[in-house]
């Protein structure tokens, strides 16, 4: 899909400029692109490192296994089928707090294993179950505590204050991530 | 409520630490295995940042974004989204590298803390790839069929877009 939308980019940008008389422009900013480009990954990396770092700690020293457990009355709603000592809840618990702690590494293994176990049950494989698609749209809305990446932008572009924007971001992933659920389910009983 | 956010950071770090070290962790030699992971996942992004950064500093400077949103705009406006923000909209679903190319363009040319900034904060930080992650959950089980899937999570990234620009109208201009 992105195969198509970069050349797009630069199939409409070039004959563009060249309609706009703006060629000199396009050509300064594929120079400066590319240097902005490095610019950015050089200054995200240092703070990119230190949080994955100690979120390695947190992990090995057990805070999401004990995450975790604070899920499992909420899955039980969403989850009727499943037990609450099944490995279908646990993976998820695990994939729903590597996903708020913003482990995107972590938890992506846990999703897909959670995926299998719930494919497991699934009458026919190929088709998925009305539970594997309110998962996959938990999984689709963001539910991450702390946008690591986000503050870090703010903060290299100068901002007064990177954190005023999380309370709102809090509410807005909250807000979609219900909608996202409730419709999910609304469509599965209109079959 | 400024003087506090300057707590978060410096009293998340002690925490973990401390938990670690009273689990009697390596927190050291743990630190830097994640860390090396970071950076090397951070840098694995590096080429299709170069490929897409560069193409949308292109796409700027022809002046064809500036065409396209003066299209959009008599549209997009009556709604109360400002019509800067719309490629990231279109973006953000299918691109995480290409999604924060944008951010970052618009970071630099209206400034993170204005309220085309803030409503583009608040979109990218409330939604995911969506159509990247079902691509790959879905993959990863040879599920042909997903169903209502593609339905739920673009309603769910709609609500996350309107409802970021009404938040950053309520919460920080009236």
């Amino acid at each position: 899909m992105l195969n198509y939308i970069w050349a797009a980019i630069i199939i409409i940008s070039v004959v563009c400029s060249v309609v706009t008389g703006r060629i000199e422009c396009v050509s300064d900013a594929i120079f400066s692109g590319t240097k902005n480009a490095i610019d950015l990954l050089i200054s995200i990396s240092g703070m990119m490192a230190l949080w994955t770092g100690l979120l390695k700690i947190a992990d090995k020293s057990g805070i999401t296994v004990i995450l975790s457990k604070c899920f499992a009355p909420i899955l039980k709603k969403i989850f009727p089928e499943y037990d609450n000592n099944s490995p279908v809840v646990k993976t998820i618990c695990m994939n729903i707090t590597a996903n708020l702690l913003g482990l995107g590494n972590a938890a992506t293994p846990f999703g897909i294993a959670a995926m299998k176990e719930m494919n497991k049950t699934n009458l026919n494989k190929n088709i998925a179950s009305d539970s594997m698609v309110t998962f996959m749209v938990m999984n689709t809305a963001s539910i991450q505590l702390v946008p690591t990446m986000l503050t870090i932008l703010r903060q290299k572009h100068g901002s007064a204050s990177p954190f005023e924007v999380m309370p709102a971001i809090w509410i807005v992933s909250a807000l979609s991530l219900i909608v996202g659920v409730c419709f999910s389910k609304l469509f599965s009983k209109n079959k | 409520m400024n003087r506090f956010s300057f707590y978060i950071v410096p009293c998340f770090i002690l925490i973990i630490v401390a938990f670690g070290l009273l689990k009697k962790i390596q927190v050291f030699d743990t630190f830097l295995s994640g860390a090396k992971e970071g950076l090397m996942s951070t840098f694995s992004i590096a080429p299709s940042l170069i490929a897409l950064i560069t193409s949308i500093a292109m796409l700027k400077a022809s002046g064809a974004l500036d065409i396209f949103s003066s299209f959009i705009n008599p549209l997009v406006s009556k709604i109360g989204v400002p019509s800067q923000v719309v490629p990231l909209m279109l973006l953000r679903p299918i691109s995480g590298s290409g999604s924060l190319a944008l951010l970052d363009s618009i970071f630099s040319s209206c400034g993170p803390d204005s309220q085309v900034g803030r409503i583009a904060s608040v979109l990218m930080g409330s939604t995911e790839t969506t159509f990247y992650a079902i691509a790959v959950y879905f993959g990863a089980i040879n599920i042909k069929k997903t169903r209502h899937t593609l339905r739920s999570a673009v309603i769910a990234d709609l609500s996350s877009y309107i409802l970021s620009c009404l938040i950053i109208k309520i919460m920080f201009y009236s």
